[in-house]
C-alpha cells in the first residue's frame, strides 16, 4: 500500500535528543547538583507486616551533619495513583506492610552521613501475620493489610459477563480448559529512581524527578503536602528507562519535597538498586484459568477467563491491572460470548503495578498457549487457525471495545513466510522447534486516571521571528522518543527541519498537560495535538502569505524552510519571513492543539479499562533449541511483525520492537521477582530473594537472538500520520511463542514463566514416566465471586450498559 | 568530616588535580568532584556495567575502583570521546542508528566499544557481543548497538 508523501515522517532519522545522549549531556535526575544541596536516605521496614510500637529518632537527630529526621507523623495525608486506592503514606504510619516499606527519612550533609544516621533510628515492631501469597490472603480475612477493599485481604473483585458463555460452551464442538501461571517480574531500569526538591527564588516548590507521570506526581504532591498545585512545579527529567516502573507518585518524591520546604535548601535522593526492587510496581504474578469453546473449524463460540493477581502491599494501579487481565482477549480474535472474573489480593510484598503491557501479557500468555493446544487438537495449523478467527476491523467487540484498523493477518502472513513456517513447524528434528503467537495493545488508554472531560494531551507552539519554533508539551521523555515525535510532527506540518524546533517537555509550570508516558498513549495523543497546533500556526502564516503573494491559501506549500506558491516555487519567502509577515498581520504567533480520545461505547461499571482510540497488532515466531539432557534453552532467532499504522521514525520504531522482544525473552526465560522466608531463628521475615542485578537475571548481549523485524504500515486515520503504538504491544506475543516453540521442540508444555531448564527437565522426566509432559498449575482456588454484571453484547441488541438485575 | 586526600591524574587528555574523601570511588570522584556526570551508575556494586570508563585505556567499572588508586593514571569518560569539535564515529553511529534509547547506559557502551576498536579495529559480531557483555541495556535489545559499532568500523575504514 502506498503511503502519503512526507518529508520527515517515515524516514529513519537521528532522534532529536540523539546528540545529547551520546555525549553524556542528557541531564538525568541524579545529575542535578545544586548549591547548598543536602542528601536524603530512607529507613525501610525490616518486617513484612507489623505494627510500629515506637520510633526513637533522637540519636539520629543528634548525629553530626544531620539536618532533619522525618517519620510518618510528618505525613498524615494519604495519596496513591488511582482515586480508588489512596492508600500510601510517604512514611509509614503505625503499620508497615512489606520489607522495604519506608519508615523514616534522614536528611544530612552527604549520603554517607545520612546512611550512618539511619542506623541510629530505633524502631520497635510488633509482628502481624504475614501474607505471602494469594492462598493466604484468600483464606484469612484478618488481620487486614488495608482497611479497605472488597473483602478481608481481597482488594478487588471483578465479574463481568458479555452474553451467555454457558450456552456458547453448549454450542461448541470442543471445550478446552487450561490453567496457567505467570510469575511476577520487575522493570529493572538501569537508572535508579532519583529526585531533587528545592524552593525557587519565590519560595515555591520545585521537584525534579525521574518520573513517567509528572502530572500525576504534581497532583499527589498538592494533596499530600496540602499546597496549592499552582505553587508546585514538577519537572520530569529524562528517564533512564521506565517501562512503567516510574509511573506512580513515590514515597521518596514526597519526602524530599517536604524536606526542601522545611529546610529551604535543595534536597536530593537517589535510591540504591536494592530500593528500586522494593519500589517495584512491576508485573503482577497471575494465576489464570481459560475455558474456551470452539467449533471443529476453530471458530470460537465463547470464552471464560478467571484471574487471580498477587497485588503486593498497596493498591498502585492494581484495580486497572485487574481489569486489564481480562480486557483485551476480544480485541485479537472474534469471541461472541465472553465472561471475565478477576481478583486482586493484598500480600506483604512490594506493590505490583504496571509493567510494559500492563496486566495483559499474563493473560495473553495463557490465551496464546491454549490456542496452540486447540490447534493441535483440531489438527489445524496454528497460523491458519488464527487467520480464521482474527477480529474484524472497525467493529465493536463483545465487551464494547471499538477496534480500528487491524493488520494482524498481514503480521501472521509475514512472520510465517519469513520464518519458513510451513517447512519448520512440526518438521524440525527433536530439540529444535518454532512457536507462533499474536497479540494486540492499546494506543493510549481511552480514559484518564481521574475521570474528567479535559484533553489528554496539549501542545503549545511559539513561533519566533528568527524562524525558530518552540514546542511545549507535558509529555515525558523516557527513552521512547517522545520529544522526537513532537518535533517531527511539527516540522512536517510547518515545512521546517527538526533542528529548527526546540522541545520543552514534562514541566508542569511551562508545558500544557499531557497525562504522561504510560499506556502507549504519547505518540497518538501528543502527536495529534502537535499536528493540530502546527496546522493552526500554518493557517496563520498561510493567511498572511496568501495576501502578500496574491495566491489562494491552498496553493501554498510549506517545505524546505520556505513558504511558496505550488504553481511557481520561485514566488515565496523563507519560513522566518513568513513568521514575520504573520506577526505583523496578527500579532505574536502562538497556537495550541489538544487531543481528547473519542467517547467509549462501554457504559457499564468497569468499562473504563480497555477502551483506546485504536489498537496495535503483533505476530511473532520464535525459534528455540532445547538440550534435552540439561534442559538448556537457546533462542537463536525471532521473527516479529508489528502493525504500527505508520512508522514516524522507523529507526526508533525498530528499537521499540527489538527492545520489547528483549524484555519479553527476559520474562519468558529468566526474570522473576520472588520471595522467601528467612529462617525462624532469624526474623522469619518474607524477603525478596535477590534484590540485586547480579542475581536477578536479565538477558545480556550474549543471550540476545537475531531479531527480524517487519513493520506493517497501513495508516490508521485516528493516529498522527496514521501511527499506532509500538512501545508495549510487541512484547506480548513473545512469551507464549517461546512456550509454543518449546513444545514443538521437545513435546512438553511449560504453562508458566519463567520457562527454566529445571522445569523442562521435570516435564521431560514426567513424560518419560508416562505422566503428562507438563509443568504448570492445575488447581484454581475458590473465590467468592460476586454475581456477574450482565452486559448484552452489541449483536444481542446491547447498548453498552449493564442489564438491570 | 572524612579527611580529604588529593591526587593528580589525566582526565580526557587534560591534567587534573582533585581532592576528595578517601572512601570515594572513581565513579563518585568523576561525578561529584570533577563534575563529569556523563558517567552513570545503575547499582554501584559492579553488576550493571553502566559506570564503565577507560582507565589507562582499559574498560573498568568505576564504581569498583577507588579514587585514591587513580593517582598518576589516565581516565577517559564519554565527555572525552569527541575531539577537535567532532564526535567520535561511535557517537555518530550510535545517535544515527537508534543505539541510544534512554541513553543512560550509552556512555558505558561507547567507552567499552572504543576500547575494543582501539585494540581490534575489525572485530567480528561475536567479538563485539563478548566485549560488550558486561554492560546491561534494558531498552534496545542490543541489536542496534551491534549495528552502530559495525557502522562506525565501516566509517573508519572508509576514511
Amino acid at each position: 500500500m502506498s503511503l502519503p508523501k512526507t518529508r520527515i515522517i517515515g524516514a529513519p532519522r537521528r532522534r532529536v535528543d540523539g546528540r545529547a545522549k551520546v555525549t553524556g549531556q542528557t541531564k538525568f535526575a541524579d545529575d542535578i547538583m545544586l548549591p547548598r544541596m543536602v542528601h536524603c536516605k530512607l529507613l525501610r521496614s525490616t518486617s513484612p507486616h507489623a505494627r510500629i510500637t515506637s520510633i526513637d529518632t533522637s540519636r539520629a537527630r543528634a548525629h553530626p551533619g544531620v539536618h532533619l529526621v522525618l517519620t510518618g507523623k510528618d505525613f498524615p495525608i494519604a495519596y496513591g495513583i488511582l482515586p480508588v486506592s489512596q492508600d500510601e503514606h510517604a512514611l509509614a504510619i503505625e503499620r508497615v506492610r512489606f520489607v522495604g516499606d519506608p519508615v523514616a527519612a534522614v536528611v544530612a550533609r552527604d549520603e554517607l552521613t545520612a546512611f550512618e544516621a539511619l542506623d541510629l533510628i530505633d524502631v520497635v515492631y510488633e509482628p502481624l501475620r504475614t501474607f505471602s501469597g494469594p492462598a493466604d490472603s484468600l483464606a484469612h480475612a484478618e488481620p487486614r493489610i488495608h482497611e479497605y477493599g472488597d473483602a478481608g485481604n481481597v482488594h478487588k473483585l471483578v465479574s463481568l459477563a458479555f452474553g451467555d458463555v454457558e450456552q456458547a460452551f453448549g454450542d461448541a464442538d470442543r471445550v478446552f480448559e487450561d490453567t496457567f501461571f505467570y510469575e511476577g517480574n520487575t522493570h529493572l531500569p538501569i537508572e535508579q529512581h532519583a529526585a531533587v526538591a528545592a524552593l525557587d527564588p519565590d519560595g515555591k516548590l520545585v521537584l525534579w524527578s525521574s518520573t513517567q507521570t509528572p502530572h500525576y506526581v504534581h497532583r499527589a504532591l498538592a494533596k499530600a503536602l496540602t499546597l496549592p498545585a499552582a505553587h508546585i512545579r514538577v519537572i520530569a527529567t529524562p528517564n533512564g528507562g521506565g517501562f512503567g516502573g516510574k509511573s506512580d507518585p513515590f514515597n521518596h518524591e514526597v519526602v524530599v519535597a517536604k524536606a526542601a520546604l522545611l529546610l529551604d535548601r535543595p534536597v536530593k535522593i537517589c535510591l540504591t538498586r536494592e530500593e528500586v526492587f522494593y519500589c517495584h510496581r512491576g508485573r503482577h504474578p497471575v494465576l489464570m484459568r481459560f475455558k474456551t469453546g470452539v467449533k471443529h473449524d476453530g471458530t470460537i463460540t465463547g470464552m471464560h477467563v478467571k484471574t487471580i493477581l498477587d497485588g503486593g502491599a498497596y493498591g498502585s494501579y492494581g484495580v486497572a491491572s485487574t481489569f486489564y487481565t481480562g480486557a483485551l482477549q476480544t480485541v485479537t480474535y472474534h469471541i461472541p460470548a465472553y465472561q471475565f472474573q478477576g481478583c486482586r489480593v493484598f500480600t506483604n510484598k512490594p506493590p505490583c503495578g504496571p509493567k510494559r503491557g500492563h496486566g495483559t501479557p499474563q493473560s495473553r500468555f495463557g490465551q496464546e498457549i491454549q490456542l496452540d493446544k486447540i490447534s493441535e487438537a483440531l489438527a489445524i495449523d496454528p497460523a491458519d487457525l488464527r487467520l480464521r478467527i482474527v477480529e474484524r476491523p472497525e467493529t465493536l467487540t463483545a465487551n464494547y471495545l471499538h477496534v480500528g484498523t487491524i493488520g494482524l493477518s498481514e503480521c501472521i502472513r509475514h512472520v510465517t513466510a519469513a520464518s519458513d513456517w510451513t517447512n519448520t513447524f512440526r518438521r524440525l528434528p527433536f530439540g529444535r522447534g518454532v512457536g507462533l503467537a499474536c497479540s494486540s495493545y492499546l494506543s493510549g488508554a481511552g480514559l484518564a486516571i481521574y475521570w474528567n472531560d479535559m484533553p489528554h494531551s496539549g501542545v503549545q507552539l511559539k513561533l519566533d521571528r528568527s524562524g525558530g519554533v518552540t514546542a511545549f508539551c507535558g509529555a515525558t521523555e523516557i527513552g521512547q522518543g517522545s520529544d522526537d515525535v513532537l518535533v517531527a510532527c511539527v516540522a512536517e506540518v510547518l515545512g521546517i527541519e527538526p533542528i529548527d524546533i526546540r522541545a520543552i517537555t514534562g514541566d508542569t509550570d511551562l508545558t500544557p498537560v499531557d497525562l504522561g508516558s504510560y499506556s502507549s498513549r504519547v505518540t497518538l495523543m501528543m502527536g495529534n495535538a502537535a499536528i493540530q497546533a502546527a496546522e493552526r500556526a500554518r493557517e496563520l502564516l498561510a493567511a498572511a502569505m496568501s495576501k502578500k503573494l496574491a495566491v489562494p491559501k491552498d496553493r501554498l506549500v510549506f517545505a524546505e524552510r520556505r513558504v511558496f506558491d505550488a504553481g511557481n516555487s520561485d514566488a515565496g519567502v523563507s519560513f522566518a519571513e513568513a513568521v514575520c509577515l504573520a506577526e505583523a498581520t496578527f500579532g505574536t504567533i502562538g497556537t495550541t492543539g489538544s487531543y481528547t480520545p473519542p467517547r467509549s461505547a462501554a457504559r457499564f461499571k468497569g468499562g473504563g479499562v480497555g477502551p483506546s482510540p485504536t489498537y496495535s497488532y503483533t505476530a511473532a515466531v520464535v525459534e528455540v533449541e532445547v538440550d534435552s539432557t540439561t534442559g538448556w534453552i537457546h533462542v537463536p532467532r525471532v521473527w516479529i511483525a508489528h502493525d504500527i499504522g505508520r512508522a514516524l521514525n522507523p529507526a526508533l520504531v525498530r528499537g521499540q520492537v527489538e527492545g520489547s522482544v528483549y524484555m519479553a525473552l527476559g520474562e519468558a526465560l529468566m526474570e522473576e521477582q520472588v520471595f522467601r522466608r528467612l529462617p525462624p531463628r532469624l526474623s522469619h521475615a518474607l524477603v525478596h530473594r535477590f534484590p540485586s542485578m547480579l542475581e536477578y537475571k536479565s538477558p545480556t548481549t550474549l543471550d540476545m537472538p537475531q531479531v527480524f523485524t517487519e513493520l506493517i504500515e497501513n495508516p490508521d486515520p485516528r493516529g498522527p500520520f496514521g501511527a499506532k503504538e509500538v512501545g508495549q504491544g510487541p512484547l506480548l506475543p513473545v512469551m507464549p511463542a517461546v512456550a509454543n516453540a518449546v513444545y514443538d521442540a521437545v513435546g512438553v508444555r511449560i504453562d508458566e514463566v519463567p520457562i527454566t531448564p529445571e522445569k523442562i527437565l521435570k516435564a521431560l522426566d514426567a513424560k518419560a514416566a508416562g505422566k503428562p509432559g507438563r509443568v504448570g498449575p492445575t488447581r484454581f482456588p475458590e473465590v467468592a465471586w460476586p454475581d456477574p454484571l450482565q452486559v448484552p453484547p452489541p449483536w444481542e441488541g446491547g447498548d453498552g450498559t449493564a442489564r438491570k438485575s | 568530616m572524612t579527611p580529604h586526600i588529593a591526587i593528580a591524574l589525566t582526565v580526557n587528555g587534560e591534567p587534573s588535580e582533585v581532592a576528595f574523601s578517601g572512601y570515594k570511588t572513581l565513579l563518585e570522584v568523576l561525578r561529584e568532584d570533577l563534575n563529569l556526570c556523563g558517567t552513570k551508575h545503575g547499582c554501584e556494586l559492579g553488576e550493571c556495567g553502566a559506570c564503565a570508563v577507560l582507565l589507562d585505556g582499559q574498560p573498568v567499572l568505576s564504581c569498583l575502583v577507588l579514587g585514591v588508586d587513580c593517582d598518576g593514571r589516565t581516565v577517559t569518560t564519554v565527555e572525552g570521546l569527541a575531539a577537535d569539535g567532532r564526535l567520535h564515529p561511535l557517537q555518530e553511529t550510535f545517535a544515527d542508528l537508534g543505539a541510544a534509547q534512554c541513553g543512560y547506559c550509552t556512555p558505558a557502551f561507547l567507552v567499552t566499544a572504543k576500547a575494543l576498536l582501539d585494540e581490534h579495529p575489525h572485530p567480528t559480531r561475536d567479538q563485539i557481543k563478548d566485549a560488550l557483555s558486561g554492560c546491561l541495556c534494558r531498552c534496545t535489545g542490543y541489536q542496534q548497538i551491534f549495528e552502530a559499532v559495525e557502522a562506525a568500523i565501516a566509517q573508519e575504514s572508509a576514511r
